[in-house]
This record gives structure tokens, C-alpha cells and sequence, in this order.
């Protein structure tokens, strides 16, 4: 029987039965204790199911079969996509473009940006990210700029772990083109004013580029609301399968777009002249999609949605306290990013005095406490904060108050294994 | 309690990484690298001062400043207690002993009179994502070294 907390999700231990990974007992007898949902989240049932259903009933290629399991592999691919839109609240199904993960899907946006068409960046113009972006937030930007000799600007952070915007009305100004940014931070966990944001941007006519690859997953989102006009996650991090991502474009904006990679099924007609392309969402999609990953996609948004992911807000930020509370206590502990649970997601890094990361974690592993170290794909935020690398501890729907007290535990054995006075 | 995790941090690991020895950059030296654990971010500045040139060359000083873990901090003190005052060739054999034990698995018996108190990292061998770790400073050391070794060999090419 888990412990009551205020936000906790009802019938938690049922949730956890969904997720049959959690029954797993680690070395030494230890049960798993999996703290590194924000790296990858684990699987329910139901999706793995889906998906060997999939496989052992349906599979054909997409779109290019005429044959019975064509149509209905085309069906379940389609019906992934609508799943997919309703979750986010996308105005239209077709805004939905499948990728590999977010990482591809941001590369489409940067790289397609610096083609000629309406949108095309160029010297003199500026694209904003900010110093909290993961990597596949930046690189793909620093790429942008170098090829158009536009320049990249950021946002700095404040010693707390917020986006500082101070000087917002000099970096969003009449040069900008783009503003991208992460909605909820993977280290920090800093959830960011993604609307008022866009707002600014849009008053200058830039385009917003939402990293929601942490925010999809944590708390309930509309796109339409949200203010981007491109919106960017990954299947594996909203308990869906890896292999795909998920770009959501404004309609207006997708169509004024060129064309990312040449292949079958984004094209119109080809000749051995030119081509003409597909209309959206195909015309991004090039070659055989992920089709098994969109099926199960399509189910672990919809479980999600049953869940409902209001209350997956209320227990992440919960367990999130709990978390942030448990952590005060230990000696030598020192959090990076806010300090309050109610404004930041489910992911904790944090410091250990005297024990490197990589150790504190070897240490948690060896207790079946799984959590990540090292920079945790965002170099440039741990610069910020003097810090080489951190640990993270990061929870999700079927994580428990005892997993945590595990967890806790789990750092006061870390400091008398390495002998922390 | 993991006997795996006591086999992995020996106490002369946890010895070296609070007390690492010939630690800092010093002068003069030869060739200075930097090495980066892309997966974590360790780091290592790595220096390195040759006596004489050619095979019968001695490494007189390694001299290095390093961010990370225990595993790699441990593992450059190790080395340059080991290698310094070694001839380059007797320095590269025992570079490739330390190698060949760490990407065995943990499958191959150390040879104690060649490594000494890296020895002590065999049971790192059994962690796979440690591996790049407690490797980190070596390739540093051997990068560094070919550089000179490397350059002198161009220049006597030069001079025949
Ligand atoms: C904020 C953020 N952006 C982007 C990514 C990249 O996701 P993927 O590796 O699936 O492309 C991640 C996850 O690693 C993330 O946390």
C-alpha cells in the first residue's frame, strides 16, 4: 500500500500493474526503482500489446499497398495520428508530422528554414533559444546560423534556474526570425512562460519553435494555447515506443515550409527533371514511416489520456515535493533549478559533495535505483551553474513516495560508501 | 551489499581519487591535450615531457588537470605514478596491458607485475559504461605521446 500524499494519483498501485517493467528485481535482490523518466519513460501493457498485435495481424507497408493488410496497416498508422492530434489538441490531424523523435523534428524546422521561401533565414536576421535547451535544441540552430550567416542569441538564467527576461525587449526585437525554446526544462526542470513568450515573438512577426519533448509528457498541453506554431516531442518520453517523434505545425506554417528529405510517398508526381510535392503532412514524410511506433503511440497517448493528464500534473508535482523535500534533509545536497514543486516538472538534478556524479549513481544502480548522470545533454546549463555534471532523479505517473524514500536512502548509504564527513 | 560494486571501487581507487597524485599542469613540456567523455562530460588537460628522443626516449614528467569521477580521476593518478620515468616503449606496453583489461569484460586476469595498483581497475572491466571512464586519461597520455614521439620521428625523416 503506497502512502497518501495531497496529488497523488488514485489507484496508483492499479497504475503500476499497467507498467509490467516495475515488477523487474535487480541485482542483489533489490526491486527496480526507476528514477529516469525523463530520459526514457517505461511502457504499459497496453502498448506493448498493440504493438506485437500489430505485428502479428496487421503489418504491411502504408500508403502504397492495395492489398487487405495494406489497407488496414494504413488504418491503424492514420488512426495513430488521430490519436495523436486529439491529445494535443491539434486543430487538424494533418498537422501531425511523424519523425524519428524530437530531435528530428527540430532539425526539419531548422534545416528547411534555411531554403529559399517565405520563411527563409538570412544574414542579419536572429534566431533566440535559450541557455537551458537541450542539445538537439541548439545544435540544430547553430547550424541554421552558420549556413544563412544569421546570429544566434539566447536568453541567460538566473541563479535560480528561470529563463532571465530582463532583456527581452532587445532580444526580441525587429531581426528576429525564430524564438525556440523548451517548454519545461530536462535538468532544471524550470517550466518556462512559453505563452507570453510567443506572444513577444509573434508581435514581431518571429516564428515560435516549442521544445515540448519534457512538457508533453507531464502536463496536459494545447498546442493552439500553447502559442507555438511549431510544436516538438518524442514518442519514448510519453510511455510510447522509441523510433518516433512527433513535429506539430500550424497548418499556415507547414505549408510555407520546403520540403526536408527527398524520398517515396513526400511527392506529387517526379520526373527526371523535378518533382512536385505532397501536401502536408506526407510531403515530411519521407520513405516507410514508422508505422508500428505510430501504432503504439496512438495507444500510449490514449492511455495517457485516460489517465488523464491533469492528474499526472497533480501527482508529478507531488512526488516532486516529496522529492525536493526528502533531498533537504540530506547533508551536501545542493538542487539545481527551482525550488518550488509547483513550478517545475518531474526532473531533479542535484549535486552530492565530495561524490561525483557518476559514482552517486553507480552507488543508487547498485540498490536497483536507477537515475542518470553527467550533463545530461545540456553542456551549456551546467556551465551556467559552474557545475561539470549533476545526477537526476526523475519521476512519473508510477512513481511512489516509498520509491523515493528509497531513493533518499539510497544517497545517505552514497555518503558512507565514500565516507562524506 | 554488491560485491561487484566493492570489486569496482577498490581502495586504492577511492585512495587516489581523494589524494591524486602528480596532479596539476606543469612545464615543460612537449604536447598538451584535452580529452572530453562525450557521454559524461569527464575531462582531462593532459601534458606530457619526453627526455631524449627516438625509442630510447624516457617520459620525465605527465602532468594533468582533470574533471570527473572517481573511476577517472583514479585512473591518471594511476598512470602517472606508472609510466613516469618509463621508457616510451615500456610505457606503451603497459598502456596496452591497462587497455586489453579494460575491454575485456572482466574475463582477464591482471598482470600485477606490469600494472601495479592498476590492478585495481579490473573490477571496472565488469561495468561497461565505466570502461570509457577509467580509460579517459590513458588515451589522453597516448594521443599526447605519439604527438612527440610522432614529430620527432618527422623531423629525423626531415633531416635523412
Ligand atoms: C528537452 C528535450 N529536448 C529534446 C530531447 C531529445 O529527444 P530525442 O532524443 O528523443 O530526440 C530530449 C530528450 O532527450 C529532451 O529532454
Amino acid at each position: 500500500m503506497t502512502r497518501q500524499l495531497p496529488g497523488l494519483l488514485e489507484g496508483l498501485d492499479l497504475i503500476r500493474q499497467d507498467f509490467p517493467i516495475l515488477e523487474r528485481t535487480m541485482e542483489d535482490g533489490y526491486p527496480l526503482v526507476y528514477l529516469d523518466s525523463a530520459n526514457t519513460s517505461q511502457k504499459p501493457q497496453v502498448v506493448i500489446d498493440t504493438m506485437v498485435d500489430h505485428l502479428e495481424r496487421h503489418n504491411a507497408n502504408v500508403a502504397r499497398a492495395v492489398h487487405q493488410l495494406g489497407a488496414e496497416s494504413s488504418e491503424a498508422f492514420e488512426e495513430g495520428r488521430t490519436k495523436v492530434a486529439a491529445f494535443i489538441g491539434a486543430p487538424e490531424r494533418e498537422e501531425v508530422v511523424f519523425t524519428k523523435n524530437a530531435s528530428e523534428a527540430l532539425n526539419l524546422v531548422a534545416n528547411t528554414l534555411a531554403w529559399k521561401g517565405p520563411l527563409q533565414v538570412g544574414p542579419g536576421d536572429e534566431v533566440l533559444i535559450t541557455e537551458m535547451e537541450h542539445h538537439s535544441n541548439i545544435v540544430p540552430w547553430q547550424l541554421l546560423t552558420e549556413r544563412t550567416g544569421a546570429t544566434l542569441k539566447w536568453f541567460g538564467l538566473t541563479d535560480d534556474g528561470r529563463l532571465d527576461l530582463s532583456n527581452i525587449d532587445e532580444l526580441i526585437n525587429e531581426r528576429t526570425k525564430v524564438v525556440s525554446l523548451t517548454w519545461v526544462s530536462n535538468m532544471l526542470g524550470t517550466i518556462n512562460p512559453v505563452q507570453e513568450i510567443a506572444a513577444k515573438a509573434h508581435a514581431v512577426g518571429a516564428v515560435v519553435v516549442v521544445d515540448a519533448s519534457q512538457a508533453v509528457p507531464q502536463m496536459p498541453v494545447d498546442v493552439v494555447a500553447s502559442g507555438a506554431d511549431f510544436l516538438a516531442f518524442t514518442g519514448h518520453k510519453v510511455v510510447g515506443p522509441t523510433g518516433i517523434g512527433v513535429l506539430w505545425g500550424r497548418r499556415d506554417m507547414l505549408e510555407q515550409l520546403p520540403p526536408f528529405l527527398g524520398g517515396g510517398e513526400m511527392i506529387r508526381t517526379v520526373t527526371m527533371e523535378k518533382s512536385t510535392y505532397a501536401d502536408i503532412p506526407s510531403r515530411f514524410e519521407a520513405g516507410t514511416p514508422p508505422i508500428v511506433e505510430a501504432v503504439g503511440l496512438g495507444a500510449a497517448v490514449e492511455y495517457l489520456g485516460h489517465v488523464g493528464m491533469e492528474n499526472i500534473r497533480a501527482h508529478e508535482e507531488a512526488i516532486t515535493r516529496y522529492m525536493l523535500d526528502g533531498l533537504k534533509n540530506v547533508g551536501g545536497v545542493k538542487v539545481l533549478g527551482p525550488a518550488d514543486a509547483g513550478d517545475r516538472g518531474g526532473a531533479v538534478s542535484f549535486e552530492l559533495d565530495q561524490v561525483h556524479p557518476h559514482d552517486v549513481a553507480q552507488l543508487l544502480d547498485s540498490r536497483g535505483i536507477a537515475v542518470r548522470a553527467g550533463h545530461h545533454c545540456c553542456k551549456p546549463a551546467h556551465k551556467r551553474f559552474g557545475v561539470q555534471a549533476s545526477a537526476r532523479a526523475s519521476s512519473y505517473l508510477y512513481t511512489t513516495p516509498e520509491e523515493i524514500d528509497a531513493f533518499i536512502e539510497g544517497l545517505e548509504y552514497t555518503k558512507k560508501y565514500f565516507r562524506v564527513d | 551489499m554488491s560485491a561487484n560494486l566493492d570489486a569496482m571501487y577498490q581502495e586504492i581507487i577511492l585512495d587516489h581519487y581523494k589524494h591524486p597524485h602528480n596532479a596539476g599542469l606543469r612545464e615543460p613540456f612537449e604536447a598538451e591535450v584535452h580529452h572530453v567523455n562525450p557521454t559524461c562530460g569527464d575531462e582531462v588537460t593532459l601534458r606530457v615531457h619526453l627526455d631524449g628522443s627516438g625509442p630510447d626516449a624516457t617520459i620525465a614528467d605527465v602532468s594533468y588537470d582533470a574533471l570527473g569521477c572517481s573511476i577517472s580521476q583514479a585512473s591518471v593518478s594511476v598512470l602517472t605514478d606508472l609510466l613516469i620515468g618509463k621508457p616510451v616503449k615500456d610505457a606503451m606496453s603497459v598502456h596496452e596491458e591497462f587497455q586489453s583489461l579494460m575491454q575485456g569484460r572482466g574475463k582477464i586476469e591482471p598482470d600485477e607485475d606490469v600494472l601495479e595498483d592498476g590492478i585495481a581497475f579490473a573490477g571496472v572491466a565488469k561495468f561497461p559504461a565505466r570502461v570509457k571512464c577509467a580509460l579517459l586519461g590513458w588515451m589522453a597520455w597516448k594521443d599526447a605521446t605519439s604527438q612527440v614521439v610522432g614529430a620527432g620521428n618527422a623531423a629525423a625523416e626531415e633531416k635523412a
